[in-house]
């Protein structure tokens, strides 16, 4: 399943960014360069084939691993955007593991003590939590610990100190949806007839909760955990550029800001794949939680 | 052996049509007792009171746009509630004519969306099989790519205008309305009012308008609402890497990215633009959950 | 110690909702003696699963609320025990089989664990030793042991309420109240359940109180019969008593409504009406409304308690002498 939506995502995203005005040709070369010199680029880089001549000759190539040149450093767009990797993923898997630390255990409390005050205050800062864009959240974090208390960075990578605030800003947002998912979902299983027939049993109410609820409350908080890591790498982008974070989200907006679209390509397609990748994990966590999924697959 | 005893169930069988109107009525009733969804729906009149009278209020051109660089960075006074930005143009001014193109962008890219999406979802849920098949799984690619990352790329690739902005994140949330009218359509299509309107020859055309659409309007509506939410952070997030519409119309998402520079001397350039973001959003949220509440209250303890 | 081992006297338990107060139990006395199987019947909505859940103090909080009233069990009142003292005896003493077994087993957690569970909390096992005797229960109720490591999605709906049945009488309770625990199965594996239930019931001497609305069960299974209506008891019999000379004019409106096959009919009499609503039950005797004898007394009176013969009583103003049938009865 991985692969057809990988070949289906390049494509999609290919034809895009196809559509790009400005011709690449005139990009590398520059505005006043002579015409012949332009044309004979453009019949060596294949702009003059057909589109779909040109996207698979770009499939097979990306298969290979190489995305063509940046059209700006001229160093292949691949270990560009690989190389910018890393920090991304450090800052995405921080952000998301922030968001489960605080979301799970809260919407669990939450949940189990329904319109009580702690829920109600829980409710209306997870509400503030998904109606915040994550780069103003940013900003004011900067203005407030770096700006004003001057306690921590205010960007660049330069250690834990410099993880911590855009971690927050990226995993706020994140936190919030899954607080507010186990909430739901932990409302949800405790009125289900299994849960009053462990009540039944005398099972105590702690044990309900953490033996009988938790575990089927989990699995669609799951789903939703997968689903927002897209949420994640896309935030990313912006995040990135708040902090000056040297990862895959900045390179592109400064590749889009230079009209470099190799780059913007590679770098869309990457975070797809890598999303694309979590999510097929997800789907083995999936089975592993409930047993009614893993008997299919048996 | 076994012998019933409960008594035929024969008084659900009053009149269809009058169920139908007051259902609507019954959704209002409901939605009128949530306050926090009255909260939201109320600072959305006058979010859109303040669009729609956005130029009565400041003059665009005047007061928006114009420069004057003497009266730059000032802080909020009695002349300038929210303060001047870098131009020394008026915060407040630029906020509300700012909230014209944000409520615009969400509501016609929600449309665009909803115009799509639910029709793909509704051929798809209604033919099934081999259309079915093939209208999801491309859906299934488009979800792959996160939504802003596709945004961003079809504004890069069209070019930064308004009306690209709204395609772009119209066409970025098309899968989420497919699904979902899909799902409601599957779960219309086997029941037994549609089969006795096949069985008296309604066609195709008419028990998708009649039945099948009015069914799958609730979700619809909800997911609409929360998706105004989504598509005006979108439309901020875009603007603030440079992908919004052009300057010098404000935006808040501009407006926040140029406060980035003067974070140190004038912090609230950025803190206003960005509450009314939060505001916005938060009344849709609350709207949209309340909404929620009111059409499914399967779901209400 | 008394003979009864259950006796729920003027029990009331109120639904609080947004739309009203919805009188769920009003008044309600029972009582039932050790080893006896009690019928409970009446239509959707008379308050049978409320009542069960009153005695396990089950009933979901919010909305509902047991208002005033006694269940003692075994002499003591139920109602004045702590949470604490009322989990061990929750699964141990008194247990419960619920009506759909199809949503009444954990899906994520195996058969066997769910019946060891009980058999761990109460009666002191290791978590071996437990499972151990849940292999034993599963074979008791006729599914090989080596089962115990199955899901419930593994188990076909008249296993899953075996596997109920098993977690139910796990920790050899003296007190069962099954709540219509064959309605969800197929006519030919409810037989076999019910049969099972039967045996069960006498290997043990359990007591047992069966909720049901099918009176062809309640003929083959119960010693006593409770009819419920509104919330109340308005008729309560022997098994023998109720099926030969049926007193209340709804309990005879349910015989009524059912085909005989040694009676030709010309036609079945259905009740006339529907289950009142109980956010706003009729004043006077809650069945006026329905009822074919009902004079304008009965819009005033509430009836109490009218002994027939030693343990045949009836809720009804014919009995009380203060109206006449219309009809002999």
């Amino acid at each position: 399943m991985l692969i057809p939506v990988i070949i289906g995502v390049t494509f999609i995203v290919y034809s895009i960014m196809f559509f790009t005005p400005g011709d690449p040709a005139l990009i590398i070369l520059g505005e006043n360069a002579p015409e012949e010199q332009v044309e004979k680029l453009r019949e060596e880089m294949g702009l003059n084939d057909p589109f779909i001549i040109q996207y698979l000759r770009f499939l097979k190539n990306a298969l290979k691993g190489d995305f063509g040149r940046s059209y700006s450093t001229r160093k292949p767009v691949f270990n560009e955007v690989f190389s910018r990797f890393p920090a991304t993923l450090k800052l995405s898997t921080a952000g998301l593991l922030l968001a489960v630390a605080i979301g799970i255990p809260i919407g669990i409390i939450s949940a189990t003590r329904q319109y009580s005050l702690l829920d109600s205050i829980t409710m209306v800062l997870a509400l503030l939590g998904v109606s915040m864009p994550n780069f103003w959240l940013g900003l004011m974090l900067i203005l407030l610990f770096s700006v004003r208390l001057g306690l921590l960075p205010s960007g660049g990578d330069v250690g834990f100190a410099s993880l911590i605030l855009p971690a927050i800003t990226l995993g706020t947002g994140v936190a919030a949806i899954i607080t507010r998912m186990t909430r739901s979902s932990m409302l949800e299983v405790i009125r289900q007839d299994y849960i009053r027939t462990a009540r039944a049993k005398g099972v105590a109410e702690r044990r309900v909760i953490n033996k009988h609820a938790l575990k089927n409350a989990l699995i669609p908080v799951v789903t939703v955990i997968g689903l927002q890591f897209g949420y994640l790498l896309g935030g990313a982008v912006l995040t990135e550029t708040v902090f000056s974070w040297p990862g895959v989200g900045r390179l592109m907006v400064e590749a889009i800001k230079q009209k470099d679209t190799p780059v913007v390509l590679a770098s869309v397609i990457f975070m797809s794949v890598v999303f694309s990748i979590v999510n097929l994990l997800v789907d083995i966590l999936y089975a592993f939680l409930d047993p009614r999924i893993k008997s299919q697959y048996r | 052996m076994s012998s019933s005893v409960t008594t035929e169930k024969d008084t659900n069988l009053k009149s269809q049509a009058g169920k139908k109107r007051s259902q609507w009525g019954e959704v209002w009733r409901r939605l009128k007792k949530n306050h926090m969804a009255m909260i939201g729906l109320i600072i959305m009149i006058i979010l859109i009171l303040l669009a729609v009278f956005a130029n009565q209020i400041a003059d665009y051109e005047e007061v928006a746009i114009k420069q004057n660089t003497a009266n730059r960075l000032q802080g909020p006074s009695r002349e300038n509630w929210l303060g001047t930005d870098n131009f020394g143009r008026d915060i407040f001014a630029r906020i509300i004519h700012g909230g014209r193109i944000s409520l615009m962008v969400g509501v016609v890219a929600v449309g665009i969306a909803v115009l799509i999406g639910g029709t793909l979802g509704a051929i798809a849920g209604f033919y099934g099989g081999r259309v079915d098949n093939l209208i999801m799984r491309a859906m299934d690619i488009f979800l792959a790519i996160p939504s802003i990352l596709l945004a961003i790329a079809i504004v890069t690739a069209l070019g930064a205008n308004l009306f690209n902005l709204m395609l772009a994140i119209g066409i970025s949330s098309i899968p989420g309305y497919a699904r979902i009218v899909r799902a409601s359509v599957l779960t219309v299509k086997d029941q037994e009012f549609i089969e006795a309107a096949r069985a008296i020859g309604a066609s195709d055309f008419r028990i998708i308008t009649k039945h099948i659409i009015p069914n799958a309007l609730a979700p619809v509506i909800v997911q609409g609402t929360l998706g105004v939410a989504t598509a005006i952070l979108s439309t901020a997030g875009l603007s603030f890497i440079g992908l919004g519409v052009p300057k010098p119309r404000p935006e808040w998402g501009s407006m926040l990215s140029d406060g980035r520079t003067y974070l140190w001397e004038a912090s609230h350039i950025t803190t206003f633009p960005g509450l009314a973001i939060v505001i916005t959003i938060l009344a849709l949220n609350l709207l949209g959950d309340g909404l929620r509440d009111a059409l499914d209250p399967r779901l209400k303890q | 110690m008394s003979d009864n081992i259950l006796e729920i006297k003027d029990l009331v338990v109120h639904y609080i909702t947004d739309e009203g107060v919805v009188e769920a139990v009003n008044g309600l006395n029972m009582t039932l003696k050790r080893g006896e199987t009690l019928g409970l019947v009446g239509e959707t909505g008379a308050g049978k699963t409320t009542t069960a859940l009153s005695i396990l103090r089950l009933v979901p909080n919010p909305p509902g609320k047991i208002i005033s009233g006694e269940i003692h069990f075994d002499g003591e009142n139920l109602l004045e025990l702590s949470e604490e003292e009322m989990r061990s005896i929750r699964g141990n003493k008194i247990s419960m089989i619920f009506q759909d077994p199809m949503t009444s087993l954990n899906p994520v957690m195996t058969v066997g664990e769910q019946i060891a569970e009980g058999i761990e909390i109460h009666q002191g096992l290791s978590t071996d030793e437990a499972m151990e005797k849940a292999h034993e229960m599963l074979e008791l109720v006729g599914i090989p042991r080596e089962r115990a490591i199955d899901y419930p999605h593994q188990f076909s709906g008249g296993m899953k309420q075996r596997v109920v049945i098993a977690i139910a009488l796990a920790c050899n309770p003296s007190l069962l109240i099954a709540d219509e625990p064959t309605t969800a199965l197929d006519v030919t594996i409810q037989a076999q359940v019910l049969e099972l239930m039967r045996n069960l019931r006498e290997e043990f001497n359990t007591a047992m109180i069966l909720i049901t609305h099918d009176l062809g069960i309640v003929a083959e299974t119960c010693d006593k019969v409770a009819v419920m209506y509104a919330g109340e008891v308005i008729e309560y019999a022997t098994l023998e008593q109720l099926f030969e000379n049926p007193k209340h004019p709804y309990t005879i409106g349910l015989f009524g409504s059912i085909p005989s096959l040694e009676h030709d009919v010309e036609r079945l009499k259905p009740i006339k009406g529907l289950m009142p609503d109980p956010t706003n039950l009729p004043s006077g005797c809650p069945f006026h409304p329905r009822c074919s004898h009902a004079q304008d007394i009965c819009k005033e009176r509430k009836p109490i308690v009218t002994n027939i013969e030693e343990g045949h009583m009836v809720k009804c103003l014919i009995y009380e002498g203060v109206i006449e049938a219309k009809e002999v009865l």
